[in-house]
């Protein structure tokens, strides 16, 4: 991905959210990292090209395994969703089908990749469902997504999202709408399934210390710029004053502090 | 002032006063507004409507009640510009006159309306429990029967004639306006804003009447545009049925029950006023529609 | 648990509706200005019949005891005798409906097959020159009095193109030749197997439910895209097509398989609205149905036919309402 740029139709005109990104990804673990509105959601959007129809999207090349997104066909793109590229989102209580069982949706994203019949597409998802390590999964299929806990809404994500068994997985921000305790366990699970299936894994997050934890590499992303790109082990050398203030907000059983530090923001990252 | 300097005090981000932000807001909706064609278009002819309407013994050319026998029925023509009536009354001076009786009906039927479906829904929401469910059963009732069968019911009990028609719309019309309205307060009585007047010491009927009624206004002002051209249908759906106005008062819906014999032959006669009707209704939805996308872009 | 004794509550509710549509009723009869001793017995009646008919209806008791006999008769299934047909208004009111439900489910049919699809396209395409195509359509819908609506059809339908029947429920051909079972024409006819019958019964039942079903099209079309509108714009659209699913598949499978249970109160809302349109549509084309019941009791100050026929038509009402409410509790896998 080289220089996407994405816009959206506002009152005063075309706003530009996202200002020349260069991304790319093989089978390794990307982190994307920066505050709400910094346009890691929308990016991470763009590859699957899963934008509202009013946005605008322009890049100088933008592939997928040598695929051009930009000018592919919905055909084309709906190929690739799903079957080579999974997206998971933030909140499985909005991001599930209220109205369908859960085995319902998982079967549904089996079906569509892999020709089957209604029995096996059934007995697929009940597997996946226990690879996600749900108890008693036969059960969980025939649950409505209201009747499930937050955790276990985000394991039937993931089952559904590695249902066509994609090579690239896209978790915007999976963990954010969940408990602290279950946080850590869905993360563990994603980066299990991740490596034992060679997938690709792009992890969008506001939470620098989580993603330089799982990740290989990290960008940081501020008003719809990168403003670095770090290796997940090099974080503390970090340069820019931004990733640095990120930091420092941070607080710290071993370097106690006073106060916990505000961050101080330089209109020139903008630039 | 000149218009640039008048403009940027509206638009202006840090208004100095409650007035400058009064204003600001409502030519802020203006502009919203302005983009949307078939508002626009609803505009025009509601406006349009009221100026024909209150200026029909100007554009009239003739009293609508003055008859020509020798002149029955005659298409339109120079001298009648939407031809003669079965008793040979010239139709455009009726419709125009007409005008005024359903938009007079309408006026009157929403400043009888809007003030007790605001203060029934407001209370109701606000005080919640028993008031609440007894306010509501009541509504429901009214709500259980649909509105022009009700309103027949009223005006044979009363007799024919506009104002019992108004008082039968009337008094089917308000349980909706309630309804919203007590949705939006229920809403309301939840924010913190209306927590920190009650901990000020404010009264209950203060919060209601200060602060909760204003805060429904958008969404009622936008259900009443839209249930005008409800109101306008059922109205000459009265006088259609003869439990309306009745002869020789120029209402639409009149004029098209003395006339609808007519259709096969001299179809204009009873299709002019038809056509008024629509428009008339039209406008008013088309009016709300773009309200509402303006004011309260959630409701449906 | 908790979903049964929410659907108690609606049921519970219904009975108060009930009797406040009665006392309604009652008043309107009490306060009407004919006497209803001498639209009983005409004018010219000597003072002692109109006394002796006054004390066995009751009339000199205080209001809330003939309030009770009101209830008390209404319970017995008795809404008094029509003065203009002679029967008694339960009679006269099932000898009338069917041909208005009959109407009237026609009409809806129409409204649905046509609306519900013009909304949720015009809701997949937001904004396009087919959304406001169909929005000036339901605007039309909801702004144009079905009374003159039907009076251009028959002109143009009936008049100049001959391609449609004339006004009523069959043409005089058929007139006594089908065995009234259920009192619904068509049906009837089918069911004693006079399929020319049957033809007959269909074309001139088109233009009357053309009519009314444009009056309620609008309102279908309209609360299908506001709906479909807020199920596109939710998340699980977006994992849904990032599964892959075709664009026919996430519109009608993931969008609307969340508005349907939701449309169901619309529709039961827009077949009561209906009964309303069916009063104005069925003057005009003489349609023997409970509309032009009323409208023919109304104008003979015939007050028993009124109230009843208000009464049931009132009824029904909460009845589909109740139908609906109980539907959605039980499909929608969200309500508890």
């Amino acid at each position: 991905m080289r220089d996407l740029r994405v816009a959206f139709p506002t009152t005063r005109g075309m706003t530009e959210v996202v200002h020349g990104i260069s991304l790319s990804v093989g089978a390794e673990k990307l982190g994307i990292v920066g505050e709400s509105g910094s346009g890691k959601s929308v990016t991470a959007r763009s590859i699957l090209k899963l934008l509202p129809p009013s946005a605008r999207i322009s890049a100088e090349e933008l592939r997928f395994d040598g695929i051009d997104v930009l000018r592919a066909s919905e055909r084309e793109m709906r190929a690739i969703r799903g079957k080579r590229a999974g997206l998971i989102l933030q909140d499985p209580k909005f991001a599930l089908n209220p109205v369908m069982t859960a085995g319902a949706q998982v079967a549904e994203a089996w079906r569509t990749h892999r020709r089957g019949t209604r029995k096996e597409a059934a007995a697929a998802a009940v597997e996946l469902l226990a690879q996600v390590q749900i108890r008693d999964p036969g059960r969980v299929a025939g649950l409505y997504p209201h009747e499930l806990s937050g955790g276990m809404g985000q394991r039937v994500m993931i089952a559904m999202m590695l249902a066509p068994d994609p090579e690239l997985l896209i978790a915007d921000e999976p963990t954010s709408a969940l408990d602290a305790t279950v946080q850590a366990e869905i993360l563990r699970l994603i980066e299990d399934l991740v490596s034992r299936r060679g997938m690709g894994l792009i992890l969008i997050s506001h939470d620098l210390p989580l993603v330089s934890h799982f990740c290989d590499r990290v960008l940081v992303m501020y008003a719809g710029r990168v403003v670095e790109e770090l290796r997940a082990n090099e974080l503390s050398d970090a340069k820019h004053p931004y990733t640095r203030g990120l930091l420092n907000c941070l607080p710290s059983l071993l370097h106690r502090k006073q106060r916990l530090s505000v961050l101080a923001r330089d209109p020139a990252w903008e630039r | 002032m000149s218009d640039s300097a008048l403009r940027s005090w509206l638009l202006s981000d840090t208004p100095d006063s409650r007035r400058q932000a009064a204003w600001g807001r409502a030519y802020r909706s203006w502009l919203r507004f302005r983009v949307n064609p078939l508002g626009m278009a609803g505009l025009v002819i509601v406006v349009a409507l009221l100026i024909a309407s209150l200026a029909a013994p100007l554009l009239a050319v003739q009293s609508p009640d003055v008859q020509h026998l020798t002149l029955r029925l005659a298409p339109p023509s120079a001298a009648h510009w939407f031809g003669t009536d079965e008793l040979g009354r010239d139709l455009y001076s009726r419709v125009l006159y007409g005008g005024r009786i359903t938009l007079g009906m309408v006026l009157t039927v929403v400043v009888l309306v809007t003030p007790i479906g605001l203060v029934v829904g407001a209370l109701a929401g606000y005080l919640g429990g028993m008031a609440d469910r007894i306010l509501m059963r009541i509504t429901d009732i009214f709500l259980s029967i649909p509105q022009l069968i009700l309103a027949l019911a009223f005006v044979a009990a009363l007799k024919p004639g506009v104002t019992s028609a108004v008082i039968a719309i009337a008094l089917t019309s308000w349980p909706p306006i309630a309804r919203l309205a007590r949705a939006d307060a229920l809403t309301i009585r939840g924010t913190d804003f209306v927590a920190a007047i009650g901990i000020t010491g404010a009264s209950r009927m203060r919060i209601v009447f200060r602060h909760i009624l204003p805060l429904c206004l958008p969404s009622v002002i936008v259900r009443i545009t839209l249930d005008m051209s409800g109101i306008i249908l059922t109205a000459a759906g009265l006088g259609f049925l003869g439990m309306g106005a009745q002869p020789p008062t120029p209402e639409w819906g009149t004029m098209i029950a003395a006339t609808r014999g007519y259709i096969l032959q001299q179809w204009w006669v009873p299709t002019i006023p038809g056509i008024a009707i629509l428009f008339a209704s039209l406008a008013f939805n088309l009016l709300g529609d773009g309200l509402r996308d303006v004011l309260d872009p959630k409701q449906t | 648990m908790r979903r049964l004794r929410a659907l108690a509550a609606s049921v519970a509710s219904v009975p108060v509706t009930l009797f406040g549509l009665v006392l309604i009723t009652f008043v309107i009869g009490r306060v009407v200005p004919i006497d209803p001793v001498v639209a009983i017995v005409g004018d010219h009646a000597p003072p002692q019949v109109i006394a002796r008919v006054r004390l066995e209806l009751g009339l000199d008791r205080p209001l809330p005891v003939q309030f009770v006999i009101y209830v008390n008769r209404l319970l017995h299934g008795d809404l008094g005798r029509s003065v203009m047909t002679s029967h008694r208004v339960t009679t006269d009111i099932a000898h009338y409906f069917p041909a208005t439900i009959e109407l009237a489910t026609a009409a809806i049919l129409i409204a649905l097959a046509v609306g519900i699809p013009l909304g949720v396209f015009a809701a997949a395409k937001g904004g396009s020159r087919f959304d406001h195509f169909v929005r000036v359509i339901s605007v039309g819908g909801q702004s144009v009095p079905v009374f003159v609506l039907g009076m251009i059809f028959l002109l143009v339908f009936y008049v100049k193109l001959g391609i449609a029947p004339g006004t009523g429920q069959q043409d005089v051909l058929f007139e006594g030749m089908v065995p009234r079972v259920t009192g619904m024409h068509i049906i009837d006819a089918a069911l004693s197997g006079q399929w020319d019958a049957v033809q007959d019964g269909l074309a001139h039942l088109a233009l009357p439910a053309l009519v009314l079903g444009y009056f309620s099209l609008g309102y279908i079309t309209r609360m299908t895209r506001a709906y479909m509108l807020d199920a596109l714009h939710s998340e699980h659209i977006i994992t849904a097509r990032s599964k892959g699913l075709s664009a026919a598949r996430v519109l009608w499978v993931h969008a609307f398989g969340n508005v349907a249970v939701g449309l169901v109160t619309v529709i039961a809302l827009a077949y009561a609205n209906l009964l309303s349109g069916a009063v104005l549509t069925e003057t005009v084309f003489s349609w023997p149905g409970l509309g032009m019941y009323l409208t023919v009791s109304l104008l003979n100050a015939d007050m028993n036919a009124v109230l009843g026929a208000t009464l049931v038509v009132g009824v029904v009402y909460v009845g589909l309402n109740l139908l609906a409410d109980v539907a959605y509790r039980l499909l929608d896998p969200r309500v508890r």
